[in-house]
């Protein structure tokens, strides 16, 4: 958050690189943009009007012309190269490295739901469990995502993670990072989705890969053991699987109060909302 | 042969200068001149600036302190309680400011004040005709545009309020009331914005015919001002992106109204298909906002400096080279909907391709100050910002175009600050530069001169004070659309940010009253204004000011030059106009 | 300045020399093609995408029947050529004729497209999603096709056949004006771009017949 640029603190292995190409492309504009306001401003100083002064006529001159279009030419063709490399790096899933874990985050009005493959590590199995608003994702580990949308579209934006993703219904997008430093990063949406769309945030967990084995094998146990209550009752119960549950929302998303949040009001379609606190797939 | 003869409608364009004497009405409302309708369009056009501006004042006061109820919003208790309750504003109206600013500004207020507004004054004018090719579609085009800004302020009073899916309407959020709460103002939305694109069909299809077959004798393409070109370049881009445009607000007006499935996914509908025909058509017109602003510039600026423009048919190339390059790039605004990163890759090298031409433009108008002697009077002082803001404008966007920079700077207030660099920096300045450059010739009367500098100076300081940090907030991941930063943990570290640039909008929107204020008193009270007050050279310089009806009285002007012979060696005068037979490479022998 | 000295000087100046009105017809029709290539590109998008919404030619639309249809319009763009070259000579009384004939050839195509709408509408064939219901040609319990089939038929030849209203209306207007004799051999624009404007129609269709009906 320190910097010119204010540039979120990088916690993922391809920021580094976002980061760098960013910042190349910031000193290449930089010295464009000091070079051509400080000539503009001394053109307008040192020909400034001058009654004696007669303007020099001149229509222009060919090799200029090439000169500055060559120039221009060759940087940002440069610029474009070095980019494609990382762009597909990140985007292309042919280059994706091999998954430690796979999740997928369904996005609806206005929250996104995660989906972890369970005790087999395998996604579309009766061991799969569910977290709304919450991801968590071990360290140093490649972690792909599906991101898939109920309603309309969504934009998955982790600024430390330096990744953006949109979910489209209809879609499997599928998108990867590899995140190296644990601790607490809140997940927000980028694109406009409806009246919530600003409080449709989610908290992401980074765990060390300690934390991360205890924190999947409660969860585990916790849908083995609600599954079986699910099948006896036939009711669903809250679970600590819920980011608004008091303590992990105060620890992530300082709540602003209802007198000064007209939150409540404006929920806008969100049909089912505390009745899909948790699912089982 | 000569075309200009021998065409069906010569008998006719000799005898348009004399009738004179027209009722009211036919003079003033349903108008077939030029001027008037160029004009009309003119306050049309100004009513929604301002209204375009209070809607981003509203959004602007939400962002500095967010649904405080100890700092409401002024004139917030007018709005409805559906909209503003105990103090707050609600998203439904956020939404709803957020998607009627950006629509309202690029439709109804720059669009036409660029296109509406100077290709029709200006284009017969700098040619040599006494009007368009086909008054009456003119006179057409404007009283479609009228409606069409009717249904769209009619919006904020149906129920549910005016659109609130985004000006760039993204399905299905656009197409389906369930998820955005708005039925009717969707409907109105994409029924307006059709009908605004026949409005600009019949426009272009008139600059278009008049510029190839309605130039006064000696006028070649490569004498013709670069206003002229960019006008005539924007009315292509026009002609062939607002149908595109027009097909895709038809396919959602029928999902939203009959109930088809075009947009809808959850019976094979596409809504990527929205975004492709879409961007599509808004590529092309992010440039039809910003060539004729070039143009202006590029006039004024030889005007300015009193030199030839600097490289006039390379001024010409790049704007053709924009407006092609143009098709070709849509895809950068979807880098993160999903669409094949190799086509991303693809559609990154084509965007980068246009910083060539921008480029260009830019060290031309460098070089045409070069060596100058420098006038900055405040058309002059509009101009030369807008080379300084467009250069931020243009290199911003290089940022964007890179796609792994973009993946975190898509969407955020990075893509607001870049947009605005362009928009308001970049055209609104050339409109402004505009407006003080041809207002004597509109009106016979000048405008009055400091205040149009004390103007300029507010604007251009408080205007940097707005949108330069937008760039921070943006890489800080600030989100657009977004009607609560201190949501985020990471935004309520720059909320000083955004109060700081709440404050200096309101200086910005403030002062723009001066102008306003200038205009109208000027309109009255201005010194009144010879024929051509800034010594320029292009033809309407030669036309009184104001401009009979059909423009030369009778007999066409005669070309003899380009338009910017400026310090021409061996004369006395340091101008010289395109109409001056004198000396003229053309002579027109008895 | 005499009209020779403006033609000396205009020799490098204006136009391709073709007349305002002609041209600007040429321009309009520009956009006209940006029109409907957006609207059959989104047909190939969404069909390429669903392809399982879509039917065999010949199973939900009656192929023969538009078959005619289609060489009824060719034959109106035959009986407009045919009305042009009778202005050109100084006819009115075949100009006259010949844009009768258009208008009426232009009317039969309308109506055997309304009664194609009715047929398809009958057999569960409708452009909205909820109530798509085709069961075919040759009837049946299975529903042929989906809801995408019904949007995009409907949309593109339903925009066709409303430009080819305006033609049949503006067809009327200029038949009008010809019996008012307002058409000679020195002046034959009217006529002109209301045939460009009529041919462009006719090789729409063609293009629409292939892409909806054939493929």
């Amino acid at each position: 958050m320190d910097g010119f640029w204010r540039l979120p603190a990088n916690i993922s292995t391809f920021g580094a690189e976002i980061d760098s190409m960013f910042l190349l492309i910031a000193v290449i504009t930089g010295i464009v943009f000091v070079a051509v306001e400080v000539v503009l401003i001394f053109f307008l100083i040192r020909y400034r009007w001058r009654p004696e002064r007669k303007a020099f006529h001149t229509h222009g001159n060919s090799r200029l012309e090439m000169i500055w279009t060559g120039a221009t030419a060759v940087i940002v063709v440069i610029i474009g190269m070095m980019s494609r490399g990382l762009w597909l790096d990140i985007k292309d899933e042919r280059r994706f490295p091999p998954a430690g874990l796979e999740v997928i985050v369904t996005a609806k009005q206005f929250e996104w739901n995660v989906t972890y493959p369970g005790a087999d590590n395998r996604l579309g199995t009766a061991d799969d469990f569910v977290t709304r608003n919450q991801l968590h994702v071990p360290a140093n580990i490649p972690v792909h995502l599906v991101l898939r949308s109920e309603d309309v579209i969504h934009s998955f934006y982790l600024p430390e993670l330096r990744l953006k993703q949109d979910a489209v219904p209809g879609m499997d997008i599928r998108a990867w990072f590899e995140a190296t430093q644990p601790g607490q990063y809140t997940l927000g949406c980028a694109e406009l989705c409806g009246l919530g769309h600003y409080r449709m945030k989610g908290a992401m967990t980074v765990h060390t890969s300690a934390d991360w084995a205890t924190w999947n094998g409660q969860q585990i146990a916790a849908a083995a053991g609600d599954a079986a209550v699910t099948a006896a009752n036939a009711a669903g119960s809250a679970t600590a699987t819920d980011a608004n549950a008091p303590g992990a929302a105060a620890a992530t998303t300082p709540a602003r109060t209802a007198a000064t949040t007209p939150a409540a009001a404006p929920d806008g379609p969100t049909p089912g909302l505390a009745a899909a606190d948790h699912e089982h797939h | 042969m000569s075309t200009v003869v021998t065409t069906p409608d010569a008998p006719a364009r000799q005898t348009h200068g004399q009738h004179q004497e027209l009722p009211f009405l036919r003079r003033y409302v349903f108008s077939t001149d030029h001027k008037i309708i160029g004009i009309q369009f003119l306050f049309m056009s100004l009513f929604f600036l301002v209204l375009g501006g209070l809607l981003a004042m509203a959004m602007r006061w939400q962002l500095a302190w967010p649904s405080n109820p100890e700092i409401p919003l002024p004139g917030g208790s007018l709005l409805p309680e559906t909209m503003f309750t105990q103090g707050i504003m609600l998203p439904e109206f956020y939404n709803a400011a957020v998607t009627m600013h950006g629509t309202i500004m690029v439709f109804f207020a720059i669009m036409p004040l660029l296109v509406g507004t100077w290709a029709n004054y200006l284009i017969p004018l700098q040619i040599g005709a006494d009007d368009m090719a086909f008054p009456r579609l003119n006179m057409i085009s404007f009283w479609l545009a009228v409606p069409a800004g009717l249904l769209m302020l009619a919006s904020f009073g149906v129920v549910g309020g005016a659109a609130n899916a985004g000006w760039t309407g993204y399905t299905p959020l656009s197409t389906q009331d369930v998820y955005s709460g708005v039925k009717t103002g969707q409907q109105l939305w994409a029924l307006s914005l059709t009908i605004l694109g026949f409005s600009s069909l019949a426009g272009s299809v008139n600059y278009i015919t008049t510029i190839v077959n309605m130039r006064a004798p000696g006028m070649t393409w490569f004498r013709m001002p670069l206003s002229t070109w960019a006008l005539f370049i924007t009315s292509i881009l026009i002609l062939l992106a607002i149908p595109v445009l027009a097909g895709a607000m038809i396919l959602m007006f029928f999902d939203q109204t009959i109930g088809t499935n075009f947009y809808d996914p959850t019976t094979g509908g596409q809504p990527l298909l929205w975004q492709h025909l879409f961007w599509f058509f808004g590529h092309p017109e992010v440039y039809i906002l910003i060539l004729p602003a070039m143009g202006f510039v590029s006039d004024i600026l030889a005007n300015g400096a009193r030199k030839p423009i600097f490289g006039y048919a390379a001024m010409v190339w790049a704007i053709i080279a924009i407006a092609f390059l143009g098709w070709v790039v849509w895809g950068h605004h979807m880098f993160m909907s999903g669409m094949n990163p190799m086509l991303g890759g693809a559609f990154m090298i084509t965007t980068l391709m246009i910083a060539v031409p921008s480029a260009i433009k830019t060290f031309n108008w460098l070089g045409t100050l070069w060596r100058g002697n420098i006038h900055f009077h405040s058309p002059m002082l509009y101009a030369l910002s807008f080379v300084a803001l467009f250069v931020v404008g243009g290199l911003s966007g290089i940022f964007l175009a890179a796609t792994p920079v973009d993946i975190p700077l898509h969407d955020t207030y990075f893509v607001v600050a870049h947009i605005h660099y362009v928009l308001f920096g970049g055209s609104l300045f050339g409109i402004f530069g505009a407006i003080t450059f041809w207002f004597p010739k509109m009106f016979g009367r000048l405008m009055n001169e400091t205040l149009n500098k004390v103007h300029w100076l507010l604007t251009f300081v408080l205007f940097n004070i707005v949108f330069f940090p937008m760039h921070m907030l943006g890489s800080g991941g600030m989100m657009r659309r977004l009607y609560d930063p201190l949501q985020y943990p990471h935004l309520q570290d720059m909320q000083d940010t955004n109060v700081l640039i709440t404050v200096a909008a309101l200086g910005l929107f403030t002062v723009q009253l001066l102008f306003a204020f200038n205009f109208f008193w000027s309109l009255f009270r201005g010194k009144v204004a010879d024929a051509n007050p800034w010594q320029a050279n292009s033809l309407e310089w030669s036309a009184p000011s104001p401009p009979p009806h059909g423009n030369w009285g009778g007999a066409l002007p005669v070309v003899h030059r380009g338009p910017y012979e400026y310090s021409a060696p061996d004369r006395d005068s340091d101008f010289w106009l395109q109409a001056d037979p004198e000396g003229g490479t053309a002579h027109a022998a008895h | 300045m005499s009209q020779a000295a403006a033609a000396t000087l205009d020799r490098s100046t204006s136009g391709f020399g073709v007349y305002n009105l002609k041209l600007g017809m040429w321009v309009f029709l520009l956009s006209e093609v940006m029109f409907f290539t957006g609207l059959i590109g989104a047909y190939i998008i969404l069909r390429f995408a669903n392809p399982e919404q879509f039917a065999e030619p010949g199973v939900v639309l009656n192929v023969p029947l538009t078959a005619l249809n289609t060489f009824i319009l060719i034959c109106s763009s035959v009986s407009m050529v045919k009305a042009f070259a009778e202005i050109e000579r100084g006819n009115q009384k075949g100009l006259r004729m010949w844009l009768l004939v258009t208008i009426a050839l232009g009317i039969v195509f309308l109506s055997i497209q309304a009664y194609e709408y009715s047929l398809l509408a009958h057999e569960g064939f409708v452009p909205v999603a909820d109530a798509y219901a085709a069961i075919g040609r040759h009837g049946g319990e299975t529903i042929v096709g989906g809801p995408l089939y019904g949007a995009t038929f409907y949309t593109m030849t339903g925009f066709h056949g409303a430009h080819v209203t305006i033609g049949v209306l503006c067809l009327m207007f200029t038949a009008f004006k010809a019996f008012r004799g307002g058409y000679s051999a020195q002046n034959v624009g009217g006529v002109e771009i209301m045939g460009l404007y009529w041919h462009f129609v006719d090789l729409v269709w063609i293009i629409l017949f292939t892409i909806v009906y054939l493929i």
